[in-house]
């Protein structure tokens, strides 16, 4: 499963910097959603991968990562979804603005100059 | 009381002077004057701690593991110059309240001069050497803004540009210096530092510590090169160059180059750079001070020549030396602070400070003028007066120093020379503005000014009388005290007699004193002649020229920098940042090599490969479909984020499934509002950019490949290897005793990491607010505000709500009218969904954010199938109030836990039977996550909602045209 949560992030990664390279606004913004994703797995498995060890206490179980997988990366992302969230919205936001303004969705305000 | 407190006095004193009418007069005086005698009397009892070598310490522990604390250390040296800040201090304060006049604001002159002397206080009695750089800076930023203080004038504000410049520059210096000086030392106490003198001139650094403390002190106390600002610095009232540029921030150099000089003094190096300054600013500043016109710039440069002395004294390495540089201080701020303020009262009553235009005034203002006679007199070092005695011990020590044979044949004649101009730029002052012809059209008729404003000078030229008549009985202990620590313990021995017998010294002083008689006499009248801060021969060493220059050269430079090497585009910029930081990435593996662990590996699972062939797939899609087909990428994003949120589930995380699938429903909605105001694709490269466009496709393709490549080894080097140490256990032991809930997820966020949580939904709140704020102005681009095409496609009289909706009776066609129905009959089961989750999120997965994210969804879903009338027709969801609220419970509930003792936000559970429930516990982390419950659906709305009220407000809008011109 290892390979499979990597390669799974590179492929996020390389999509998401493909378009946060690229001129469009729009493109920039699915490329930012597609990275934020990216972290979030990576922050997240680096507590590891473990199935069926939800970090809810059940009495009787040692408190030790052999019986649960670690609470902290997961609280970590829990709060990087909400935050990716309220980013993306204010990013689309003023992306909005911008367009209004400028009459144009390229990333710089005016189309490039040849 | 405590010497803490007594250096905080001034600040308060500042803040409340601050806080005082603009435009009291009478009151801010007397409130600076009070905190002024406050200090001076507890400093002055602390005499007899002093005395003998005394050290009175007080220490206020702040960071002892860094070696930082407040240190207040008065020793016999410090005592002298807390006098001099707090007690002439005073005297400027009593002065000012009559020089000011009615329209200059009160409040700030004396809230400023209240902070100076605290900052000033601060540096004398420092104990800690990073302690005495931050009062050093205080006293520069403090000298800035008095010398700003008519900001309206243009060369005020240039002077304090400079002023500032130069000085705060040169304290950067010292901090490096000092800095240095510690890691040396070992500590950054100054006792230690003192102790240590051996160690730092043997250590191979010194040359560099002393270059840099060098640079600090030079630069504070207007020492060749950096002399220039001085002059330009008397653009500040004349109150503020009596303290500031005479008495007290000037001789900041001098001081520090007293108090090192046990550690730093007894080099050539020393000898060279500090005598060498020393002398060169002693006759330039003479020199120069004979041919000023402006009574103000000829005492400014004279402050230049006497802080040269002194540097020089210092820079003998001599112990009688330091002994005599210590006495001039004192000397030099009696007497020139007398001096500036008789030429402020010159100026308030005459108008004018020019001496072409000043004459005769003893006619009118005879005991002002007396004043400033017997004060200019001992500046020119006359006997009986204190200037004469501190000269004397110059004298005696350029005769006795050995060295070089053109050193000891040299300095004497120097220092004599510098005697004459002293002796002649004395005259000019006291001299040719008191006597001669009455003067004739000066702007306003000369008188003699009230008592107070007078008294000042009086009190400070009593005591050059008093020093300069009777030496040993008025000064000596006070000496003795102060110059003790200055040479490191041991006290050379010195009298304190006027007359010495005919000495050489005393030759030397007949000599100034006749020769500068006699050049005065002989040209009086041409130096009347010359235009104003004209000077002969020097004339190249305009400092102020300089600085300019290369100020406006910096400027330029930085600026070609910047075209240089930033850019506005913004591809570029992230593509420079994707760069560094997969280079920075790479470079760690040099430290940690990039390899795979032998972890034991969790067994593939043929569905979850499946899951993420389709999950990359999706991935890639959208990023080919992003620029072309918006609908697609932002679906084909949807299935990213339904994959990310399996992988959760898979591998042990309910909460971030739960979480993710939620924030997943509301981005989707999000984006579908946005889309409706994009433009039209771009569907071909403009062909004069193609070749330049498809350039960069390909150099970014090779780049994302790069990037994702190196991700995934490094993902995989982390999940491959064993990471035993955690603090993970200790969290998951401690969730139920202390937290009050098995889920440990949802146990950190409110209780563990609470101020994180609340933090970010702090964050949540402003970006809601943010994006309001956004779309209140926004301005809908041209096109999108005629209907779209495929509403356009219909034919003009068929029946549709889609095309021609407006009005109250929107609803009344059937559109979507069972879906509507279904949603409405989902809300409260999404209400109750919202509630379960949210009462078993301590426990179970769930919690605040998944509970508000479900709330807020099913109100969206009402807005998506009725229209944003209908719902507001019908409800008052107030989203900002909902922020408001939760913020507010979550900060109350932290609160809660320190009204009780405990620290912020420590969760406390209660216990209680209900009769059908059975046992309850109820932790107070539960209000907490209500207050986020509450934030996440008012953010949410706020950003959903606001966003399509833009369709509403694009409708209202009468026609395209005119729309443009009025913005919303």
């Amino acid at each position: 499963m290892e390979v499979v949560v990597s390669l799974a992030i590179g492929v996020l990664v390389a999509s998401g910097v493909w378009l946060v390279l690229r001129p469009r606004t729009f493109q920039v913004l699915i490329g930012l959603a597609l990275l934020s994703y990216a972290v979030n797995l990576f922050i997240f498995s680096v507590g590891s991968l473990a199935i069926d060890k939800e970090p809810i206490v059940q009495a009787g179980q040692p408190a030790d990562l052999l019986h649960y997988t670690d609470p902290i990366p997961q609280s970590l992302v829990l709060t990087a979804i909400v935050i990716s969230f309220a980013t993306t919205a204010l990013y689309l936001v003023v992306l909005l603005a911008l367009r209004g303004l400028t009459d144009s969705d390229h990333v710089d305000g005016e189309e490039e100059r040849p | 009381m405590s010497l803490a407190l007594l250096l905080l006095l001034p600040f308060v004193g500042s803040a409340l002077a601050a806080c005082l009418p603009t435009r009291a007069r009478n009151l801010v005086p007397t409130v600076a004057g009070l905190v002024g005698l406050a200090i001076v009397v507890p400093v002055a009892l602390l005499f007899p701690d002093v005395r003998n070598g005394g050290v009175v310490v007080e220490r206020v522990t702040w960071l002892p593991s860094l070696g930082l604390d407040l240190v207040v250390r008065i020793d016999g040296f410090a005592w002298l110059f807390a006098m001099l800040v707090s007690g002439i201090g005073v005297l400027v304060v009593a002065y000012s309240r009559y020089y000011l006049s009615p329209s200059d604001p009160a409040a700030r002159f004396y809230s400023l001069l209240l902070g100076f002397m605290g900052a000033m206080l601060g540096v004398v009695v420092s104990g800690n050497l990073i302690q005495l750089v931050v009062f050093w800076e205080l006293t520069s930023l403090f000298s800035f803004l008095l010398i700003g203080y008519w900001y309206h004038r243009r060369d005020a504000r240039r002077g304090a540009r400079m002023a500032f410049t130069v000085t705060a520059t040169g304290g950067l210096a010292l901090l490096a210096g000092v800095l240095l000086l510690g890691s040396i030392v070992g500590s950054y106490d100054l006792e230690r530092v003192l102790a240590s003198g051996d160690a730092v001139r043997a250590h191979p650094l010194y040359p560099l510590v002393l270059g840099l403390v060098l640079l600090g002190a030079l630069t504070k106390s207007a020492q060749f090169p950096f002399h220039f600002w001085l002059p330009h610095a008397m653009a500040a009232p004349t109150p503020v160059s009596a303290y500031l540029h005479s008495a007290t921030m000037v001789k900041a150099g001098v001081f520090l180059l007293a108090r090192l000089w046990p550690v730093l003094a007894g080099t050539d190096a020393w000898f060279w750079i500090v005598g060498g300054a020393g002398l060169a600013t002693l006759l330039l500043g003479a020199y120069a001070a004979m041919f000023q016109n402006d009574i103000k710039a000829l005492l400014a440069y004279s402050t230049i020549s006497h802080l040269g002395l002194i540097t020089l004294l210092l820079g003998l390495n001599s112990a009688l030396g330091a002994v005599a540089a210590v006495f001039h201080m004192l000397n030099h701020a009696t007497f020139k602070a007398s001096l500036f303020m008789a030429v402020g009262i010159v100026d308030h009553e005459t108008g004018t400070r020019d001496m072409r235009r000043l004459d005769g005034l003893v006619r009118s203002m005879p005991i002002t003028a007396t004043l400033a006679m017997v004060a200019s007199a001992a500046m020119a070092g006359v006997p009986l007066l204190n200037g004469f005695l501190s000269k004397e011990m110059f004298f005696a020590e350029t005769v006795f120093v050995a060295g070089d044979p053109w050193v000891e044949a040299g300095l004497p004649i120097a220092a004599t020379l510098a005697g004459v101009f002293a002796v002649v730029y004395s005259l000019r002052f006291g001299h040719d503005v008191f006597f001669g012809a009455p003067p004739r059209d000066l702007p306003r008729e000369p008188h003699e000014p009230v008592f107070w404003m007078r008294l000042p000078i009086e009190l400070l030229v009593l005591a050059c009388l008093l020093v300069g008549i009777f030496p040993e009985w008025s000064v000596g202990p006070v000496l003795s005290a102060a110059a003790l620590p200055v040479v490191g313990g041991v006290l050379p021995g010195f009298s304190l007699a006027v007359w010495h017998g005919f000495t050489a010294p005393f030759a030397m002083s007949l000599v100034a004193l006749s020769g500068g008689v006699v050049v005065y006499l002989v040209y009086a009248d041409r130096f009347k002649q010359r235009p104003l801060g004209d000077v002969p021969l020097i004339r190249f060493l305009d400092g102020k020229r300089l600085f300019e220059r290369a100020l406006a050269a910096f400027t330029d430079l930085a600026r070609k920098l910047r075209r240089a090497a930033s850019t506005r585009h913004l591809q570029p910029q992230l593509l420079w940042l994707v760069i560094v930081a997969g280079a920075a990435a790479l470079a760690s593996a040099l430290v940690v090599p990039l390899e795979w662990g032998d972890r034991p590996r969790v067994p593939v699972r043929a569905g979850f490969v499946l899951l993420w062939l389709v999950g990359g797939a999706a991935a890639l899609g959208a990023a080919w479909q992003a620029k072309f087909h918006r609908l697609a990428a932002l679906t084909m994003l949807g299935v990213v984020g339904l994959m990310v949120c399996l992988t959760f589930a898979w591998f042990s995380a309910p909460d971030l499934a739960l979480t993710q699938i939620a924030v997943e429903v509301v981005t989707t909605v999000l984006f579908l509002l946005g889309l409706r105001w994009l433009p039209k694709r771009v569907e071909l490269d403009d062909p004069r950019t193609r070749g330049r466009a498809r350039w960069r496709r390909g150099r970014d393709v090779v780049i994302a490949i790069l990037a994702g490549t190196g991700i995934a080894a490094l993902a995989y080097a982390m999940l491959t290897r064993s990471a035993p140490q955690s603090i993970a256990p200790f969290f998951l032991e401690r969730a139920v005793p202390e937290g009050g809930g098995t889920n440990v997820v949802n146990v950190m966020l409110v209780d563990f990491r609470a101020f994180d949580t609340l933090g970010e939904i702090t964050v949540l709140a402003v970006v809601g607010m943010t994006v309001y704020a956004l779309l209140r102005r926004f301005r809908p681009p041209r096109e999108t505000l005629a209907s779209p095409q495929q509403q356009r496609v219909l034919p003009p009289d068929a029946p549709s709500d889609l095309a021609r909706p407006a009005g109250p009776a929107e609803t009344t066609h059937a559109y979507l009218q069972v879906p509507a129905v279904l949603v409405r009959l989902l809300l409260p089961i999404a209400a109750l969904v919202s509630l379960h989750l949210f009462l078993r999120g301590h426990n179970e997965p769930g919690g605040g954010f998944v509970a508000g994210l479900v709330m807020a969804i099913a109100f969206i879903a009402q807005y998506m199938v009725s229209g944003t009338q209908w719902v507001e027709d019908r409800t008052h969801l107030r989203p900002a109030r909902w922020m408001a609220v939760g913020l507010a419970l979550a900060i109350v509930t932290g609160l809660g836990s320190l009204a009780v003792g405990h620290p912020f936000m420590t969760t406390h559970v209660w216990h209680f039977s209900v009769p059908v429930l059975g046992d309850i516990h109820l932790p107070s982390a539960t209000f907490f996550d209500l207050g986020v419950f509450a934030v996440v659906v008012g953010a949410v709305l706020l950003l959903l909602t606001s966003l399509g009220h833009q369709s509403l407000r694009a409708r209202r809008a009468p026609a395209p045209d005119a729309a443009v011109e009025g913005p919303g």
